[in-house]
């Protein structure tokens, strides 16, 4: 009989990952859902705490549509390693004989597919009710689609940092928030300039440029945390 | 070279060595910042345009200089830490980071303390500001993190991987507020085009750079000596050191 030997490839363990935690993911729909709830809950708060003056909500909807954004995002950072942590199967990752970051970047990828599209797609839906004007919502999703994957890759490694506490909750935000301040800027940057009628691509060439870097960086800097996370 | 290298990361070897530099750095500080600070207060002729109250500058800007070169510091201590395992380094990592954190503090105080006669208010959303104000928060998070830790080492390895994080996008961070300040109000007064400021200004503010920095070291050589105590305090050496001492006293 013939042993045949399991496929170890890269692209094999890549594929794996992110069918595992696609799956994982859409099971547990609540996780998934619950960022998009809380993005249109935070977007509501705003008109009853100023104004529902609609002039006056267009002004700053932009800044508002990316600040509850970013803050779905940072909430929903806690499950990308919790899950994982606690069943062991975060070890098993760490053991695998292909590179950690390449296997930790899949993880980032199905969080950004699940959360931060989502919340580009659903953004200028809250931008109608924000009356931003109509030019800029396609900016406003291409923004948010590409910022949303910088913030998860860089969320990522405030995650895994700290991933071993028990409650790590506000000491994520604390850790991940500062840094998440440039894609910010540039983010609704992109919109307002949409709204001032000025070329968004300045700005979201800038997004790029950070989504690149991050690509680049994050992957190591989340490795080494999840290292530390779990050898202590 | 290498060899002394090596020694100076044995916390034995350090806290001998350190105890002879110490002294040295502590009177350095003492004397720049008084002789400093007198001139600056005293001597140094007022500014034309804003009198007297220029002379914030010759504490704002040195705490602001030491709280940027603190965040360096503490990701290269963070880096060596990471590399190679030097626990000399952590320890200097624990005790930098509050100093730095503190110093942000005080460069940000200052500034609003400033900011009240030149500008008529206690903060604007200046780009220096506000990268600053970040920056402290950056410093929170890795006292933070360090603090969250049960195990000591896990928080110090986790805080050096912050530091190091955190220095990668220090730039990225002053940059971005940069050019948001510039897209959303224009400058109505920036602190960088004064008039080039005469000798007899800037020399007392280079003499209290030069002693905020003989403070900062002296103080994390003292620091950090107190940690090598601490953390060490079940190694031989630092029991016979303790009995030595008892037994002088006695």
């Amino acid at each position: 009989m013939q042993v045949v030997e399991p496929r170890t490839g890269l692209a094999v363990a890549v594929r794996a990952t992110i069918k595992r935690d696609l799956t994982l993911m859409l099971r547990r729909r609540g996780e998934v859902i619950n960022p998009l709830v809380f993005f249109a809950l935070v977007i509501t708060l705003f008109p009853l705490g100023i104004s529902p003056d609609t002039a006056l909500l267009a002004e700053i909807a932009p800044g508002l549509l990316w600040v509850a954004a970013l803050l779905a995002t940072q909430l929903s950072l806690d499950v990308l390693f919790r899950s994982d942590f606690d069943d062991g199967s975060l070890e098993q990752l760490l053991l695998a004989p292909q590179p950690l970051p390449a296997l930790v970047l899949s993880k980032v990828l199905v969080h950004w597919l699940l959360t931060g599209l989502p919340l580009a797609v659903m953004a200028p839906l809250l931008g109608i009710m924000l009356a931003l004007p109509v030019e800029s919502y396609a900016v406003l999703a291409l923004s948010l689609a590409l910022g949303s994957a910088s913030l998860s890759l860089i969320g990522a490694i405030g995650a895994a940092l700290t991933v071993g506490l028990a409650r790590g909750g506000v000491l994520l935000s604390l850790l991940v928030l500062p840094l998440y301040i440039p894609i910010l800027i540039f983010g609704a940057g992109a919109v307002q300039a949409a709204v001032l009628g000025a070329s968004a691509a300045p700005h979201l060439a800038l997004l790029g440029a950070l989504l690149a870097m991050a690509l680049m960086l994050a992957p190591w800097a989340i490795a080494a945390a999840l290292r530390i996370s779990i050898n202590g | 070279m290498w060899a002394f290298i090596h020694k100076l990361g044995s916390p034995k070897w350090f806290y001998a060595i350190s105890a002879r530099l110490t002294p040295w750095f502590w009177a350095a500080a003492a004397v720049l910042l008084v002789v400093g600070s007198v001139w600056g207060l005293a001597f140094a002729p007022s500014d034309y345009q804003q009198g007297n109250s220029f002379r914030i500058i010759y504490v704002h800007v040195p705490a602001a200089i030491l709280a940027q070169s603190c965040f360096a510091a503490l990701a290269v201590a963070g880096g060596i830490y990471l590399i190679w395992k030097i626990k000399l380094a952590d320890m200097a990592a624990a005790v930098i980071a509050p100093f730095g954190a503190a110093m942000t503090f005080v460069a940000l105080f200052s500034g609003a303390v400033w900011g009240v006669p030149t500008w008529g208010t206690w903060w604007v959303w200046d780009a220096r500001l506000t990268s600053m104000l970040i920056q402290l928060f950056l410093y929170f998070g890795v006292i933070a993190l360090r603090g969250a830790f049960a195990s000591r080492d896990s928080g110090a390895k986790a805080a050096s991987v912050l530091a190091l994080v955190g220095v990668v996008n220090i730039p990225i961070i002053k940059y971005s507020v940069e050019w948001w300040n510039t897209l959303h109000q224009p400058a109505t007064f920036t602190l960088t085009e004064r008039p080039a400021m005469p000798a007899d200004m800037w020399l007392p503010l280079l003499v209290m750079v030069l002693g905020f920095y003989c403070f900062f070291i002296a103080l994390t050589l003292t620091r950090t000596r107190s940690e090598i105590l601490r953390r060490e305090s079940a190694k031989r050496w630092v029991r016979d050191l303790a009995d030595g001492h008892a037994g002088g006293r006695r």
